[in-house]
């Protein structure tokens, strides 16, 4: 069996990131310029780490799938991002911030990464307020902080509800600025189809242009990966359109480990399902929970009234509203982390207390914090989420209760890495949301802005140094070496597999049919047996797929279908790979409930003796199961306890 | 939402195989769309069903499909994102629509944005005037304290109102010069505001005007089409002091 090794660095939690950097192996200015790096994705990792290689001197290769890389799916982020700063006084700090984040991410992610993701946190507010960052301000001219789900203190800076946009223009910024340099070059519109390996090591990737059809192959020192989640397996999340797991999955079909693929968050407000040809949920920032409470109707009678329209939220007097998050957790009512107020949401839910015509929402409501704030003050926090919803429902937010229901957001799962970012290929790095992370099994909120600017403007610039010093004597390598045209031909092949199924079903329909599987077996409660149900039916689907999807047009030319084609294969890939480790994972943890492990208060109920470990899968082959290595997580600084956020 | 409602549709859309062939309307007509959905959901409806017929679908562009990564660039009967005020396409829902309706979609129109395909086309001179200056020039590291300079709370605030653009070409689409001044001001003036942005806000803006000339984008006339079709209310107050901010830059040289 092959060993994991995560190469963390011996000494005090707290030493471990500044011994690293004194001690690492590292890359003289002359030697930087003959070293090519490749960087797909431009969010938040990859546009800040192709940002910063480019600013010390690296020659780097930039893709993204989209026309410019200011698009990429962080845009999207809306509430904030997270530092030790201690600006408020509040009592916050490093250690808490890091304490904060490994119980967050109930005892399930690496002790030594997450202390140096606290470390490097506040570094990132000061690069950020450098590039031009409009973050929110109070009068005095300082910078502005509010609090978020699963943190007693007020560590969050934002900018209005558009914090990832203006993070991500921050770090595009300074990626067009080394476009300018010449140091960095863009590739738009491409789409990495494969990773080539040359004697073991990750030398360059094959991709297509969208626009042509066109596989090209590229060289480089270095390939990191920064692609971002897989939410989308679900169909249905408030991921982008585009957004996709295929860069996870040819990497992990070379090799890569993929860590934790149980491991999704389900956020919980977001705008609930309309019907079946909806394309994607909406997410309302959680930001919101700060002032909004949220409640269902008391009595049945009261819910069933307004399921069937005969009434409204307003109808119903305070003492009839069961605010269940301030109920069942008093200590840290709406703010409760993301996991534990999503299962909340279900479990009232589930008992016929949801408060739209499907059964499937619950309020959040803004009326005691006009009454308390004035409307005023309410408008200038939260008015373009309001403006948002009412686009989206036709519902006005300041005179009824949001409705929202809970939604695939964000996944912890991913790659594997060292505390290097380093896959388990030399040479290959993953990167922000794409690696399985710094989460453990649930992310809290503002921290996925906090680990991608991270990793890109902190972390990878120093530790891929590591191994590049050894790489400065390979030359820049012939993309017409044997490995670059199988690598190429491969790709061509399964393009040419698709496109010849001429069959009746779109991409769309059987992608559906996933998400329906993933939502109903591998969402918010796991079984046993439900999971092995999912098993069973996403081999059937994949079946159905590779024998009766429907691709029109060529593929040696523009094709949005065939792209998507290509993305679902991997979907349904990932779909598996999320259901064995879920259902190999006999405990409950974070963002992984199985149901047969709560405490008597529905609880999720870890079973550290046994599952206190990264379920790294290891690629067998098309045919055959994974093979399961595991990453044992020591706890040397934290005690592991059940969270409580109940007093 | 107990205001749902079917609409029978018919649609006049831009087909065009690539920049240099000619192009032409089609129509098609959809049935039963739900008031609840979106725009770009009403165009997956009719996509599926051309995929369906075995023809090839409209290709657009589109990605977050909540109005902030900018991606979609829809002419709707008339107006970039529709006539419905600050939204993108993709925020522009089927309620706006009456049974009936007759919806003429086309592309972004100008001439610095060449059509790729239907109703797809490249804004990359967007990021080229981006790349000749729409930054601070800052490395990653080595930056004092985020709090060492205060910034009054209003010029933060019009910094953000500025820096809100998401970067969609709906100001160059519906100006009749196809100026993208609009755009250009807006980054000028949040870098111009703010302190970290003033110490190269003579080099910036020059730079990226000339950049904006080079590309092919018309001049503004002031007739506030930019403004009244930008989905995130972008004011022309930055068009104002982008012609100050070059000014002063030139009076300089």
């Amino acid at each position: 069996m092959a060993t994991i090794d995560s190469k963390i660095p011996k000494g005090p939690l707290a030493q471990k990131w500044t011994n690293y950097k004194n001690h690492q192996k590292l890359v003289n200015p002359a030697n930087k310029r003959k070293l090519d790096i490749i960087v797909v994705g431009t969010g938040l990792a990859g546009a800040s780490a192709a940002a910063s290689l480019g600013a010390l001197g690296f020659n780097v290769l930039n893709f993204c799938i989209q026309d410019s890389p200011r698009r990429a799916h962080s845009i999207a982020a809306q509430g904030g991002i997270n530092a030790a700063k201690n600006y408020q006084n509040d009592g916050d700090s490093v250690y808490r911030l890091f304490y904060d984040t490994i119980k967050g991410g109930d005892y399930r992610a690496r002790e030594a990464n997450v202390y140096r993701l606290a470390e490097v946190s506040n570094s990132i507010i000061d690069q950020c307020v450098a590039q031009g960052v409009p973050f929110a301000r109070e009068y005095g001219g300082l910078l502005d902080n509010r609090s978020f789900g699963g943190a007693q203190v007020s560590r969050t800076f934002y900018a209005k509800g558009q914090t990832g946009q203006q993070l991500l223009l921050g770090a595009y910024s300074a990626l067009s600025r080394q476009v300018n340099k010449g140091t960095v070059k863009l590739y738009t519109r491409y789409e990495m189809l494969d990773v080539v390996i040359i004697e073991g090591r990750a030398r360059g990737i094959i991709a297509r242009n969208l626009v042509t059809g066109k596989i090209e192959r590229f060289f480089g020192h270095a390939v990191v990966i920064g692609t971002g989640g897989y939410g989308n397996t679900y169909f249905l999340s408030t991921n982008a359109m585009g957004s996709n797991g295929s860069a996870a999955m040819q990497i992990y079909r070379k090799g890569a480990y993929f860590a934790n693929p149980c491991y999704a968050q389900i956020h919980p407000t977001c705008i609930p399902v309309h019907g079946d040809i909806q394309s994607k949920l909406t997410l309302m920032s959680e930001s919101l929970r700060n002032d909004g409470r949220i409640w269902v109707p008391k009595k049945l009678e009261d819910a069933k009234d307004i399921q069937e329209g005969r009434k409204t939220a307003n109808d119903i007097p305070d003492e009839d509203r069961d605010f269940y998050l301030e109920r069942r957790y008093p200590a840290f009512g709406n703010l409760v982390p993301r996991d534990v107020a999503s299962r909340a949401a279900k479990e009232r839910c589930d008992h016929g207390f949801g408060v739209n015509n499907t059964g499937l929402a619950v309020f959040l409501d803004f009326k005691y914090a006009i009454q308390r704030l004035g409307a005023d003050v309410v408008a200038q926090k939260y008015g373009n989420l309001f403006q948002m919803y009412e686009k989206i429902t036709d519902e006005n937010p300041y005179e009824v209760p949001m409705k929202i229901f809970p939604a695939i957001h964000y996944t912890m799962g991913g790659i594997w890495v060292d505390y290097e970012l380093m896959t388990s290929i030399p040479g290959l790095f993953a990167i922000g949301e794409a690696n399985f992370s710094d989460h453990g099994a649930n992310r809290l909120g503002a921290s996925a802005l906090m680990q991608g600017l991270a990793d890109g403007y902190f972390v990878l610039p120093y530790t891929i140094q590591n191994y590049l010093a050894d790489q400065i004597q390979v030359p820049r390598m012939s993309t017409d070496l044997p490995e670059f045209v199988e690598a190429e031909k491969a790709v061509q092949d399964k393009i040419n597999k698709l496109m010849s199924i001429q069959g009746t079903e779109s991409v769309d329909s059987i992608h559906k049919r996933l998400g329906h599987v993933m939502w109903e077996y591998v969402g918010m409660g796991r079984t046993k047996e439900g999971l092995e149900i999912a098993m069973k039916k996403i081999k059937e689907i994949k079946k159905d797929f590779w024998s009766n999807v429907y691709i029109p047009g060529e593929a040696n030319t523009l094709n949005t279908e065939l792209e998507k084609a290509l993305r679902l294969s991997d979907f349904l890939e990932i779909g598996y790979l999320m259901a064995i480790d879920g259902y190999n994972r006999n405990e409950s943890c974070g963002g992984h409930f199985r149901e047969e492990f709560q405490t008597e208060e529905g609880e999720a109920l870890r079973q550290d003796d046994q599952y206190s470990y990264v379920a790294c899968w290891k690629y067998t082959g098309e045919n055959s199961d994974p093979e399961l290595l595991k990453e044992p997580l020591d706890y040397e600084e934290t005690e592991r306890k059940t969270r409580n956020y109940k007093n | 939402m107990g205001k749902e409602k079917e609409l029978n549709i018919k649609l006049k859309v831009w087909r065009q195989r690539g920049p240099q062939e000619k192009g032409n309307f089609e129509s098609y007509t959809l049935e039963g769309i739900s008031t609840e959905s979106s725009f770009l959901e009403m165009l997956d409806v009719l996509n599926e069903q051309l995929v369906k017929e075995k023809k090839e679908p409209v290709v657009f562009d589109h990605d977050c499909r909540e109005g902030i990564c900018g991606m979609c660039s829809l002419y709707i009967n008339g107006h970039p994102h529709g006539k419905d005020t600050e939204v993108t396409t993709c925020q522009l829902h089927m309620r706006r629509f009456n049974d009936g309706d007759e919806i003429t979609i086309e592309p972004w129109r100008s001439a610095a944005f060449p059509v790729i395909r239907d109703l797809m086309v490249d804004r990359g001179a967007f990021d080229k005037i981006m790349q000749a200056g729409g930054y601070t020039s800052v490395n990653t590291g080595g930056i004092p304290d985020a709090n060492a300079i205060p910034i009054p709370k209003p010029v933060a605030d019009e910094a953000m109102d500025a820096a809100s653009c998401i970067g969609c070409g709906a100001c160059v689409a519906a100006c009749k010069n196809g100026s993208a001044m609009l755009f250009v001001s807006a980054k000028v003036s949040q870098l111009a505001l703010l302190p970290q942005g003033k110490v190269e806000a003579a080099k910036r803006v020059k730079a990226m005007i000339a950049k904006m000339d080079e590309l092919g984008f018309g001049n503004c006339t002031n007739t506030r089409a930019c403004e009244a079709e930008c989905p995130k209310g972008v004011s022309i107050s930055n068009i104002a002091r982008l012609n100050r901010e070059y000014i002063k830059a030139k009076l300089k040289d």
